[in-house]
């Protein structure tokens, strides 16, 4: 579709084929998520598993991240749509990171703090 | 897009249909409201003095002496997240088949759709009680109320979903989705990919981060 002249602002949705790659690896992450966590912190989680648990929340943050990426850029086509859309978007998501982040830094503050006396 | 469903469509000055403009910044307000949320739990989670705590492999003791077991069931959220997920490959694929006017696939993936909101939901409402025979409740402690308000409007949330999109697949069942009018699909099918991007922050941070 264009509009006002010749800017593009709305375009060809991915294929079904698409659609299903993208679930599928969508899938594979969130095994991976889990694995990861049964690996670290599982039943039978060994000598490499404690060694894994200094890079456990990055690491699954990073999978959730990309997880959140991939449905956000080709299931709900921010990859195709307008810009505006994106902007409306990752605006108030940056502000939500943000607010997250202060609140776990000013509680974690607060508690060293208190441990001081 | 054809003609035809551009026609249809309320432009605006940007050339941009406004429904989609005002579901993308409903979905931006409702990133704010979950990361209050979140950020709720994350403060309170481990500032609980009475009832089980919040770790799925851990028995825990109160300082009255009280033992309590491991409440965090995995393997069965496990399984909910991934009907979340599926639900928004199956609610894109009938998109796509409501764009190529293909009313059968159309009708079959958003009953699949619905049936994974529906099933998560029941997910829910079961870990919900198992949390109650447990002990722990909205009013037990920190971690209590913080976790139930958070899964709680998630939750809530998933299952308004479900409803709109039912009320979609009646109308679908009665034709009245035809290629033209898909956006009615594709604004419902934005909201449902946001409620899964919520639980896809939700799952890592609640259930699997000690």
């Amino acid at each position: 579709m264009e509009a006002h002249g010749s800017q593009p602002v709305e375009h060809t949705h991915p294929s079904s084929g698409v659609y299903v790659k993208i679930g599928v690896v969508l899938f594979v992450l969130t095994a991976l998520e889990v694995g990861l966590y049964e690996f670290t912190y599982g039943e039978h989680s060994g000598v490499t598993g404690h060694a894994l648990q200094p890079f456990f929340v990055p690491l699954l943050l990073a999978l959730s991240a990309a997880k959140f990426a991939l449905v956000a850029m080709f299931y709900m086509h921010l990859k195709q749509d307008s810009r505006l859309f994106t902007g409306v978007f990752l605006f108030p998501l940056i502000i939500a990171t943000v607010i997250i982040l202060a609140l776990i830094v000013l509680e974690a503050y607060h508690f060293a703090f208190a441990a001081s006396g | 897009m054809s003609d035809h469903a551009a026609a249809a469509h309320l432009e605006t000055s940007t050339g941009l249909d406004s429904r989609k403009v005002a579901i993308w910044t409903f979905i931006g307000s409702e990133c704010l409201f979950f990361a209050t949320l979140i950020s709720n739990y994350l403060v309170h989670k481990e500032t609980w003095l009475s009832g089980p705590g919040p770790f799925p492999h851990e028995v825990w003791k109160s300082p009255a002496g009280q033992v309590f077991e491991p409440i965090i069931e995995i393997p069965l959220v496990t399984v909910g997240t991934a009907l979340l997920l599926f639900s928004s490959l199956f609610v894109v694929l009938a998109l796509a088949n409501a764009q190529r006017g293909n009313r059968t696939g159309l009708l079959v993936w958003l009953a699949a759709t619905i049936m994974c909101g529906f099933f998560f939901v029941g997910m829910q409402v079961y870990e919900f009680t198992h949390f109650v025979h447990k002990g722990l409740t909205l009013k037990t402690n920190l971690f209590g109320a913080s976790f139930f308000t958070l899964t709680g409007f998630h939750g809530t949330h998933v299952t308004l979903g479900v409803i709109w999109l039912l009320t979609l697949w009646i109308e679908a069942f009665r034709g009245k989705i035809p290629p033209e009018k898909s956006l009615n699909l594709e604004i419902a099918a934005l909201y449902w990919h946001f409620v899964d991007v919520v639980w896809i922050v939700i799952f890592p941070v609640v259930y699997l981060i000690k």
